[in-house]
């Protein structure tokens, strides 16, 4: 329970670097873009250099390294647990140690230094989004580039106010969890030790909560919005516009020369 | 059961960029059986002061004593169980932390919790029904049934049923209507007067500060700037501005009137006591005329 304040990832941090101001959809796009192209690399010179163009992103955004390697300690036992599970259960290569359905090979020390590298290459660069777009520049760039799956009736329109205010609400819900559970707290329930039945009992005392709190907090809402002249399936025009720039095209350009240059560095 | 705080400092999240801080050096007493007020703008640290009192959070540097409980950085959750039991929180609309099927059983949460036997509990549970002025055939029904200022009442009623010798209120009565809010802190005031329960108050109704507290506490930039009587602390309008504080309504009407010949010292802070030295003036007039 502790941890969820210690985890970076989904975070803004303010400020007003290049990759502050570039442009969300762009930024989206090229996360997308290169969480398929680490798949690409499979060498030591493709990771090294994609690691070279991440800490440049980084650099870029003037977010100190340090932040993002804290944002790694909550997700440490998933890295353990994936560079174990690689380390053990990889066959070939030579075998420099065997025991029952364990065996440690160089081919299973290999390719768990590369999945750990590209574990984290993937967690940076979604990290470098989050920390430096608002959830709300997010949620209007993800609707803008479903914008041209609304010709096979998708409701998109729909689906990016439901995002909008889903993220709108964390921090509010997270606020209204934090005081509730100090409600139960002072009451004497326990969150974090006892036996699973105890801690699924203290749980309900937060979860019945949290839920008849957001079925009223809807009710408002939509009693509110309807007030204020909302209908759905109307077409409604957009107070943040988002403003495509040079930069970001050079940007797009620049980082699409990645694939080219994997692909020169692969052979 | 006297409350003490030693050099309290308080930061929230503090390995992250995003580290802010919570209080900083407070030292203050809350002596047994007395009734505290806090007051201070909206974020100068009242609400993490009083999430101190019963360890909900605790100190990042400091001591806070709770009765013969010394709590620092390094306290460990299971030591406080016996702190939560004797210091009751009523937080911030507190119907929200409502989660049972009955009233009844909602109540005896706390007491159930801190080991109480079942019969004894249930038997609580019906006792505080009845002091937060709701009648019993509420017992075996659903919470979310009730109305808001009712589920309000069930609410305190399930803190005030684990016995606390201390019940710290945050706002207990806000976005209640007034005669709701007047019947909740009369409720207040006589738990403080029969059963000697100290009180600390979270309040921006200034009114109520005056009419009940008898040390008041204010708050600036998550420190504490001073404590005092009320009648220390509100004695000074220009002072009270100065903080961002408003001065009570009695005191407003004192000051207009003192434009009008009239003469105060000292300030009268509740009706009464205006009323009262409004009158001996008017006589004291008409003898001289």
């Amino acid at each position: 329970m502790m941890n969820i304040n210690q985890l970076i990832f989904g975070r803004y941090l303010p400020g007003n670097s290049f990759v502050h101001r570039m442009d969300p959809r762009a930024k989206l796009l090229l996360s997308f873009y290169f969480v398929l192209v680490v798949f690409i690399a499979n060498d030591w010179c493709g990771y090294l250099f994609l690691a070279l163009v991440t800490l440049f992103c980084i650099k870029l955004s003037r977010i100190k390294i340090k932040v993002f390697i804290n944002g790694l300690k909550p997700l440490f036992v998933l890295i353990l647990i994936t560079i174990l599970m690689q380390l053990f259960f990889t066959s070939g290569g030579h075998i420099y140690w065997q025991w029952g359905i364990f065996t440690l090979t160089s081919n299973g020390i290999i390719s768990s230094v590369l999945i750990t590298v590209r574990f984290i290459l993937i967690i940076f660069m979604s990290t470098l989004l989050t920390l430096t777009t608002t959830p709300m520049a997010i949620a209007d760039a993800m609707t803008a580039l479903l914008r041209p799956l609304a010709r096979f009736h998708l409701p998109v329109d729909e689906i990016g106010l439901m995002l909008s205010i889903a993220l709108r609400m964390v921090p509010t819900l997270a606020d209204e969890a934090t005081q509730v559970m100090a409600a139960q707290r002072a009451r004497g329930i326990d969150f974090n030790h006892g036996n699973l039945f105890k801690r699924g009992k203290a749980l309900i005392s937060l979860l019945i909560p949290m839920f008849v709190d957001s079925f009223n907090q809807a009710t408002n809402l939509a009693t509110a919005m309807e007030a204020r002249g909302y209908q759905s399936g109307k077409p409604r025009t957009h107070y943040h516009q988002l403003h495509w720039q040079k930069t970001d095209t050079m940007a797009l350009i620049v980082m699409l020369l990645i694939i080219p240059v994997l692909v020169f560095l692969r052979k | 059961m006297d409350i003490i705080f030693k050099n309290v400092s308080y930061t929230y999240q503090p390995k992250l960029p995003t580290a802010s801080v919570g209080l900083r050096d407070i030292n203050l007493t809350i002596h047994d059986g007395t009734y505290t007020a806090i007051i201070g703008q909206t974020g100068s640290g009242k609400s993490t002061l009083v999430r101190h009192l019963n360890a909900l959070l605790k100190p990042t540097q400091g001591q806070v004593m709770i009765g013969n409980q010394l709590i620092t950085a390094n306290t460990k959750e299971k030591d406080l169980h016996n702190v939560r039991q004797q210091v009751g929180m009523v937080f911030q609309f507190a119907e929200k932390q409502l989660f049972e099927s009955t009233v009844g059983r909602d109540i005896a949460v706390g007491p159930l919790n801190f080991g109480i036997s079942i019969d004894e509990a249930m038997h609580r549970a019906h006792e505080m029904l009845s002091l937060v002025e709701l009648p019993d055939t509420l017992f075996d029904k659903s919470p979310f049934e009730l109305s808001g200022g009712q589920m309000r009442r069930v609410a305190i009623a399930g803190v005030l049923a684990m016995k606390p010798r201390v019940l710290v209120l945050d706002e207990p009565t806000a976005g209640l209507d007034p005669q709701a809010h007047h019947e909740m802190m009369a409720l207040f005031e006589r738990l403080h007067r029969q059963q000697h329960l100290t009180i600390v108050l979270v309040s921006h109704h200034m009114a109520d500060v005056i009419k009940y507290a008898e040390q008041v506490v204010v708050m600036e930039h998550q420190q504490v700037l001073r404590t005092g009587t009320p009648q220390q602390i509100f004695a000074n309008p220009q002072w009270l501005q100065q903080h961002h504080l408003v001065p009570p309504l009695t005191t407003q009407v004192a000051q207009l009137l003192m434009h009008h010949y009239f003469k105060f010292d000292p300030l009268p802070l509740t009706i009464d006591e205006l009323a009262r030295q409004v009158a001996s003036q008017l006589q004291k007039g008409d003898d001289e005329h």
